[in-house]
This record gives structure tokens, sequence and C-alpha cells, in this order.
């Protein structure tokens, strides 16, 4: 499809345009002005439209496609959440606005979702105190080492070791390295944490332990009583990646089971939209010795009701945001919330854990599962067998597509071979997972007859496999420019 | 492919040592591990490297990682062939994908015989 | 339940399916004592029930101030359009385009973005976006320090005080030297910039318009920089990047913006748009994604994200960086926008902005006491000196409907009585009218 560029017309008037009444060349001095216009398109409102929805067509989305990607949790966004966030009592509302003293009343709706919203999940996980201010889960990740860090750098002590199973989402040792420790990987066992292992790494210069759990194999991590005591020994922190939290609402709570720092993925548990790769929301809970090195600025509520915001906090780790986080997708999560209540959190959890179980089980004649028992929300199966008639996992990913399904997770975790990860979440009904579980069956089926069919595929969708080698050795980022006259 | 004449280090470099002089590249194995090599960061002519310290990186579609140097001394030459066309390290990794020479400031210690480098370059797959 | 479809036959026919006889089976490694201890949730609400109480707290929210209040994020109008198109859920319930022949629209609409982004700021590459305007220049200035293995950053105290804040949040374990070099009545000290960047620095630092709205030419001291080798990065304000001098002409390495003013409602301080550029040498530096052009088999353009070998799900603790996402949906926005305005409409919608706080600034001087802190040209933002604290005028204004600006003392001690004051396209030379009155009424 030609780019918005390409269809660029010189002098074609956009719905910007506004007529100035008089001749102000010379309000900004020529030293100080650009030279020319900026090189942009020059396309009509409808040019515009027709654009972006041709291109909105060539794209999968929850609400076109079934959207299995593992680790993800691509489940149904409600869309009411939507029409909450474009309240224009929130969407217009500046936010410097309670920052001028006696100003906060001007803000008490918005402050009273931040205080709900982090009262609500403080509950659903047992911490004491949550920011909502990070903007993504690996910015909730970076705010959690940060947190560590600053917790034992109050201590005295200098902690400089952050251990993350080799397991983990790459964002973990990322965001350690990045906090500024030195990241140890650990070797799982039996696709679960081995104490003895963690034992042997675990010194005095360890910060924190970061698990996932489940983990991202979709595993419970059995050894989490021992794992807790082993970590209290030398007074490190334990770490909880919220990423698959939707395993667990109402079963367990990460704060009774003695984790130190947690961050949600609202994105995830939540039901926001994911948006193409964002906006997130990371928010970041702790536990009571914690609280006192969450973000800036924190928001309290006066005994007569009025909320408040406050920044006397010195141990604080300051801002790690600009305001209070990305307001308008953590307002979707607390009228999701608020939506399904307690009961259909429960429910949230149990049906996600069901239907991965589900498919698991259709599919285990089918695929290698290495670790072929009960798992949480997801699963991770393996195709050694097919790769050995040589249709690697991305191929029956590729296949996938062509079938009108959205691919599982390819090659994650990294500890599993040729590792497909299904996650179907609890909002899709049984009709769809088993038209997708025939025609994944039906994929593989072929790959005995007719490899080639997988290998070259997709066929069906608006272009075929990329050549990312080309992509990577021959850059081309931006579009040309045409002129403006 | 372990040619016998060259020696190796554990981060799978290889070396051509000749008199007071080095060429550097890396093996087989390790561009058959990163797959499409999309881009290489090489030292400049004149800069010193450090036996065993990164020298530069290189990047595939899948991967990306430092390179180090196996051995200590002053870059001679860089083989600016890479640059536009850095397949030829898949291509041909041990003739025209090498990528510098060095003139050695002391002798390197440690570099793998062939025999010795072997078993770090099964290549599982 | 609402979301769940299924029926209790169907779940019973699952339930066998995977051989357990009630759903609590499933959780049975979860010990015990592991058991929540409260889950002291509210029942479930109706949609429209919830839509009450959340249309209940947005109005107690006062968004009805006629507003000159600016700081970094401003008020402009957008087009109608740009909501219709980035709400459809082809792109809003989309995940980052790892399966690019199932995400050609998102990886197009991000190379456009990024293609903009580049022409706006008159640079050779873009990110796909981070976070928000105080990441983007957090990662720009890691950037450097990776690049020039230096540790030393002159930053100009004229740079948003919010992003400095958040710079010295993230820079807090990492083992850097942060210089501040303190502004010259709301304008840069270019003298003391000059001297502070040395062979040891990684990168200065620097905005414009800054932070008082002053406009800057950055030209000299860039020149300096890279004469010393280091990087020169600027924020700049997107928007009015359409008039303004360049990034790309002052001879910046790197850009950052926050594109908030590209089409993002305010929202009460996000989600927002971290916009970053540079120049081709740096490219490898680049945190998050980028999206770029190729080919597939049969020889059609399509689009891949590309260089994700710097990214840490490949190079974990190694890579650029630990951002995973990017604001795709803002970014989408941000093009819409653009793309909506054009060359001509962004460069007026600019200059009015502009015209509109030149003719505020010359209304308000006309109030006994009042002086501008800096003689300095200015686009659509000023910094006014009162005789009277800033604080006490707001007070007062926001009681009359009208909120005249942003308190510098909040951030600038020794500058309570000044007040910055933005205009854009939604004020009007009456609310400007009225604004003088009141403030006089004030003093």
């Amino acid at each position: 499809m030609k780019t918005i560029f390409e269809q660029s017309v010189p002098g074609r008037p956009g719905v910007g345009l506004r007529e100035l009444k008089k001749d102000l060349t010379g309000l900004i001095p020529q030293e100080l002005a650009r030279d020319g216009l900026p090189c942009l398109p020059q396309v009509s409102e409808l040019d515009v439209v027709r654009h972006f929805t041709r291109l909105s067509r060539l794209n999968f989305g929850v609400d076109s496609h079934f959207y299995p990607l593992g680790s993800c949790t691509m489940k149904y966004n409600p869309k009411f959440i939507e029409q909450a966030a474009s309240l224009p009592g929130f969407s217009r509302l500046h936010p410097l606005i309670p920052q001028f003293r006696g100003a906060g009343h001007f803000a008490q709706g918005a402050l009273e979702v931040i205080y709900e919203t982090e009262r609500l999940l403080c509950e659903i996980t047992g911490m004491a105190g949550f920011t909502v201010h990070p903007m993504a889960g690996s910015h909730g990740e970076l705010t959690g080492a940060m947190i560590i860090a600053a917790y034992h750098k109050d201590k005295g002590r200098n902690r400089s070791k952050v251990i993350v199973p080799d397991s983990a989402h790459g964002t973990n040792p990322a965001s350690a390295a990045i906090a500024g420790f030195d990241v140890i990987s650990l070797e799982s066992r039996d696709g679960i944490i081995d104490p003895q292992a963690l034992e042997a790494v675990l010194t005095e210069e360890v910060a924190a332990v970061m698990m996932t759990c489940p983990n991202t194999l979709g595993l419970f991590e059995q050894h989490l009583p021992r794992i807790v005591e082993l970590v209290r020994s030398v007074d490190a922190l334990l770490y909880y990646d919220g990423a698959n939290l939707n395993a667990i609402l109402g079963k367990m709570r990460v704060g009774d089971a003695g984790f130190d720092v947690v961050h949600l993925n609202l994105h995830k548990t939540f039901g926001t939209p994911h948006g193409g790769g964002g906006p997130g929301s990371g928010p970041v809970g702790v536990c009571a010795r914690l609280v006192d090195f969450l973000p800036v600025s924190r928001v309290g509520k006066q005994e007569d009701g009025q909320f408040f915001l406050s920044y006397g906090h010195p141990k604080s780790i300051g801002y790690v945001a600009p305001f209070y986080g990305n307001f308008a997708v953590y307002l979707k999560a607390y009228a999701y919330i608020l939506r399904l209540g307690r009961e259909g959190l429960i429910r949230v959890s149990e049906n996600a854990v069901l239907a991965a179980n589900y498919l698991r089980k259709r599919l285990e004649n089918h695929l290698e599962i290495p670790f072929n028992r009960t798992c949480m929300h997801e699963f991770v199966a393996s195709a050694v067998r097919q790769a050995a008639k040589g249709v690697r996992a991305v191929d029956i990913a590729k296949a996938l597509l062509d079938k009108g399904h959205h691919a599982p997770t390819v090659y994650f975790p990294l500890i599993v071979k040729e590792a497909l990860m299904f996650e179907p979440t609890e909002t899709e009904s049984l009709d769809t997972l088993n038209q997708f579980v025939d025609d994944l069956i039906a994929i593989l089926e072929e790959v005995e007859q007719d490899p080639a069919v997988a290998q070259s595929a997709p066929q069906k969708t608006p272009v075929s496999r990329l050549d990312e080698v080309k992509a990577a050795r021959n850059l081309e980022l931006t579009d040309q420019c045409r002129l403006v006259d | 492919m372990i040619p016998d004449d060259l020696l190796y280090t554990s981060s799978h470099e290889w070396v051509r040592l000749s008199d007071q002089d080095a060429l550097i590249g890396i093996t087989d194995f390790a561009q058959c591990q990163l797959g499409d090599i999309t881009f290489i960061e090489l030292p400049s002519t004149g800069d010193t490297v450090t036996q065993g310290h990164e020298m530069g990186s290189i990047e595939s579609v899948k991967a990306a990682s430092e390179l180090n140097s196996p051995v200590s001394g002053t870059v001679l030459e860089v083989n600016a062939e890479l640059d536009g066309a850095p397949e030829k390290i898949n291509q041909d990794p041990y003739g025209a994908g090498w990528m510098i020479r060095v003139r050695l400031s002391e002798s390197p210690k440690g570099l793998l015989s062939p025999e010795e480098y072997k078993p770090l370059a099964e290549c599982s797959e | 339940m609402p979301y769940i479809p299924h029926t209790p036959d169907e779940q019973r026919r699952m339930l066998n399916v995977v051989g357990v006889s009630s759903l609590e089976e499933l959780f049975a490694e979860i010990p015990p004592n592991l058991h929540p201890k409260s889950f002291d949730l509210p029942e479930g609400l109706g949609e429209y029930e919830v839509m009450r109480h959340l249309e209940t707290l947005a109005e107690k929210n006062n968004t009805r101030l006629v507003g000159f209040l600016g700081a970094g994020f401003y008020d402009h109008a957008i087009p109608a359009a740009v909501d219709f198109l980035t709400a459809r859920g082809e792109f809003a319930t989309a995940y980052t385009p790892y399966q690019p022949e199932a995400s050609q629209g998102l990886l197009q609409a991000i190379f456009e973005y990024q293609t903009a982004i580049c022409r706006l700021m008159d640079m050779e590459y873009a990110n796909a976006s981070v976070y928000d305007g105080g990441t983007a220049l957090y990662e720009a200035m890691m950037m450097a320090v990776r690049q020039t293995k230096r540790r030393k950053i002159v930053v100009d105290a004229c740079v948003n005080p919010i992003y400095r804040r958040m710079l010295d949040c993230y820079t807090s374990n990492l083992q850097l030297e942060m210089v501040v070099i303190s502004h010259q009545e709301g304008s840069s000290d270019l003298p003391a910039l000059f001297k502070a960047v040395d062979t040891d620095t990684a990168a200065v630092i620097v905005q414009n318009p800054n932070f008082f709205g002053v406009l800057e030419d950055f030209s000299e001291l860039f020149a300096h920089a890279s004469s010393k080798r280091a990087l020169n990065i600027i924020s700049v304000y997107p928007l009015m990047q359409s008039i303004l001098k360049t990034p790309g002409a002052m001879g910046a390495d790197i850009a950052t913006a926050e594109g908030q003013s590209l089409g993002l409602p305010l929202s009460f301080g996000g989600p927002y748009l971290g916009m970053m550029a540079c120049s081709k040498a740096l490219i490898r530096q680049m945190p998050g994604r980028i999206a770029g052009r190729t080919s597939d088999g049969e020889g059609r353009t399509g689009y891949v994200l590309t260089l994700q070998a710097r990214e840490q799900h490949i190079r974990r603790q190694k890579a650029t960086s630990n951002i995973c996402s990017n604001q795709a949906l803002c970014a989408m926005r941000a093009i819409v926008y653009l793309c909506l305005m054009g060359p001509q409409g962004l460069a007026n919608t600019a200059t009015h902005c502009a015209e509109l706080a030149h003719y505020a600034a010359m209304r308000l001087l006309k109030l006994p006491g009042a002086r501008m802190l800096s003689e300095r040209p200015f686009a659509n933002e000023f910094a006014l000196v009162l005789p009277k604290p800033a604080y006490a005028v707001i007070d007062r204004l926001t009681r009359r409907g009208y909120l005249p600006g942003f308190p510098l003392g909040r951030y600038y001690p020794g500058l309570e009585n000044v007040l910055l004051i933005a205009c854009t396209e939604k004020n009007t030379r009456e609310d400007i009218g009225i604004l003088k009155e009141l403030l006089g009424g004030a003093l």
C-alpha cells in the first residue's frame, strides 16, 4: 500500500489549515525560525481517514482474530472502558492543576481514581502500598529494582547482585541491569526454580530474587515457601513479576505469600487494550517496610474525605514519571475491576486456567509438551518433532495466520527448544478454541504429508514472509521526502 | 570446519599468527550460530586492542554480541570490505571474512589449539 | 460473568477433557497456606453503574477553567478524526507487531510516524517512541553514555525541571556526574555551558523553547560540544517545531520531545508520547522499537521491526534499554494528527499560538509592576514577573474561573513572583482581555 507521503499533493489543504489574518512573518526572528515548512503529507481529511482505515484492515487484533499469544494475555477489552477514559472531566484535565497550593480541589475526582485504584490493587495482591506511576510493565520492573536498591542503600549496605531464573522474561535482567545491578542467571530444574541451586548462589551480596509465578512455562513454582525462607535468610527481597497474575486472582495473594515487591501489567490482567504495543501501565506494589521508598507524588486522603498530593517522603526514589503515570490506562483498569468485582476476578483466573488446560489436553498428542502437567493460564509446547521434518515453530506460527488465527508466542521461553507458547484467556468461547485446535491439528497433519506448505506460509496475508536480513542490512527507516511547495 | 593452522578462543575468534602480526576473525561455528550477519563494528587502524577485552561488536537478525580481541597490540589494517558486505563473514569466515590485522605488543597467552577448540564448537543444530 | 462466554455445560465438557472434576482442582498446586488471607473487593457492577460512578468522579474535576497553563503540556485542539481512527479495534487491540504478516497496518503506520518525526525534527532516524518526553530524554542521555563511554552530563537548568527530576531518579544508582548550569533570567547561560563541556563530557542536554518559553539557537554550543566529541541532545516542542529552527539545523545528535501536543489529550498526565530521533551514526544505540521497510519473497513492499538484536528479549541484561513497549497507539495519534494538519496547517497553528502569546504579553505588560523575565524572543509561552507571589494570584483567579499560568517558584527558588503563561489556538483575544482585567484586580 502506498504510504501517506506518496499520496501527498503539493498545495492540498489539510483539515488543520487555519487562515492567518495577517502576515506574521517576523514574529519569530529569522535566526530562530525554521527554514521552510516540514516535509509532511499534504492530504485531505478523507485521504487520511481512508488511508488509516485501509491500514487497519491489514492488521490482526483481538477484536478481529483469536490471539493466543502466550505471556501477553490478549483477552477481550471491554468497550465501555474506552468511554470511561474519554470522559471530558478526565481527558481534559491538566496534570499540573492539583500541584498548586490549594488547587487540589480542582482534581478531586482524578485523585480519587488514583487513591482507589491503588487501594484495590493492594487488596487484590495483599501488598501494603502501591504506586500507579510506572508507565509499562518493564517500567514497573525498573521502578521495583530502584526501590530494592534504595532499601539496601538505606540499610547502609552494598548489595550488587540480582538473581533471575533462566525462564524469566528478558525484561527482568534488562531492568535489573539498568537499575545498576549485576545479574546472576539461575538455571531451572523440571521447569521451575530449584531451591538448592538458589541456595548455592544466594549470598550477602544479593539484593533480590526476581520471580514470575506461575512462571513463563505456565507452571506454578511449587517450592515457593522454601524460596521465601531462603531469600529472607539473607535479607534479600523477593520480587514478583506480575505478568502472569491473571492465573492466580483470588487464589493466592503475592503479599501473603511473602513477596516484597510486585509489578502488574494492567494491559494483561485487567483488560486494558495493548494498543499495538502500548500505552501500558505497570503499577508497583510493596510490602510495609518498603512503602517509604515508593515514587513521589503520593495521593493521601484527609479525615474529611478530601484527597491530596504529598511530596514529603525523604526516602522516596523520586520521579519515575512526569506526573502520575498513564492515568487514562489505569482508569480503564479501575473501571474493569469495578465491573467484574470480587467474583468476576476469581472467575477470570479459573476460566483462564481452564481454557489453557483444555488446549493443552487437546494438543498433547500432536505437539511435544515438555512439562506436561496441570498448567496455569498458559502452557509451552515444542515443535521438536516437526523440526525433524524441517518445519520449525515459526513455520507453524505462520501457517496459523493463514487459518485466520494469530500465532502463539514462539521461541520463548528460551529454555524450551522450538517453543510455542499458548495463552487462550478466559474470554474465548469453546467454539473458538475448538476451531483453533482443529486448524492447528490440520496444519500438523499436513506437516507429515507436505512440509513445504507450512514452510512457505503465510500466503493469505497481505504480504508473505518478509526479508528481515535485508531490512537490517539496508536500513530504510523513513520514506523519501516529497516536495512541499 | 576448524582449520588446523589457526589458533582459537573460547569466545569463537580465530587468530592467524605470523611473525609479529595477527590476523583475526570469527569461526565458522560463530557465524553459523549468529545466522545472517547484518552489521559489524570494528576498531580503526591505529587503535590499541587488549587480549580478552572488547574490540567491537557484531549483529545478526537474531543476535548481537561483543567481539573480544584474542591478542594485544595495535591495529594495522581493517577489512573495509565488511562494512558494506557483512555477509562475507557468513560466506567465508576464515578468508574474505577476516576482520583486523594487529601488530602484537606481547605474545598472546592461553589461545586454544584446533583440538582444544573443537569440543567448544559442536553445533547442536 | 461479563466477558466469560462459557455455559455451565461447556465448562463441564472442558473439565472432562482436562480430566478434573472441578475448577478448584486446577489450582491444587497452590498449597493451602498460600490461599488468600483476604480478597475483600466490592461486588461487580453493571456497565451503566460503573459509568455513572466514573461520571460523578469526572465531574468533580474542574476542566472548565479558562487556561493559560502549559509548562511543557498543552491544551491544543484535536481533530475528531484522530479519536475515530485510533479507536479502531484492529489497532487498539493488537499487540506489538511480532508477526509482521499480520501487522502490516501498524508497522506501516509506525514507519510513517518515524518519517514524520524525522521531517519535523530534521533528523535522519527515529524510533517508534518511548513512554514520554522525560523518558526520551533519559534514554537519549544513556545513548550518549554508551556511545562516548564517558560519564559526565552537562544539563541546562532551562530544561523542564520535571524531566530533570526524572533524570535524577533514574541515575541515582549509576555512577554519572550530572552538572547543572543555572539559567540567567530565564535564558540559557551559554558561556557557562560552553565552559562545562569538555573531553570528559558524554552529552550536553538543552531544550528549545526552553522551560521559560525563551527561544534559543544552540548551533554554536553544539559545534563546540562536537569538537570535544560530546553528543548534543535537545528536547523540543513538536507542534511549535513547525516554525522554529530545527534540531537538525542546529547540529543536534539526538532530538527528543514530548509528543502530547500532536493530538493527545492532557488526560491528567498520560499516556503521552516520548519522541526520539537521532543521526544515522547513533541508530544502534537507539532504544525501543524501530520499523523498517523491506520486501517479501514476491517482491512486495512490507514492513518489519528491525534491529531487534539490540533489545531486551534477545540481549537480556546487555540490552540497550529495558523498554519493551512503545506508545504505539499514541504514536498513531501523532501521525494521524500530523497528516490531518499538513505542513502549512501545522505552521499556521503554531504561528497563531505564538501571535496570541505576543498579544497577551503586550496586554499584560501594561499592568503596573509587570515585566518580562527575559527580553529574549519567545513563541507561545512567556514568563511574566509580577509584583506579587504568583501562587496568590493563581488562588484569586481560579476562583473566577481563570487559570492564569504556572507558578515558576514551584521549581525555581527566587522566581516566586513569576508566572509562566502559555497560549494555544483554544485561547481567544477576549479571554486574554479578561485575564488582563482579572490580573489587574489581583495585583
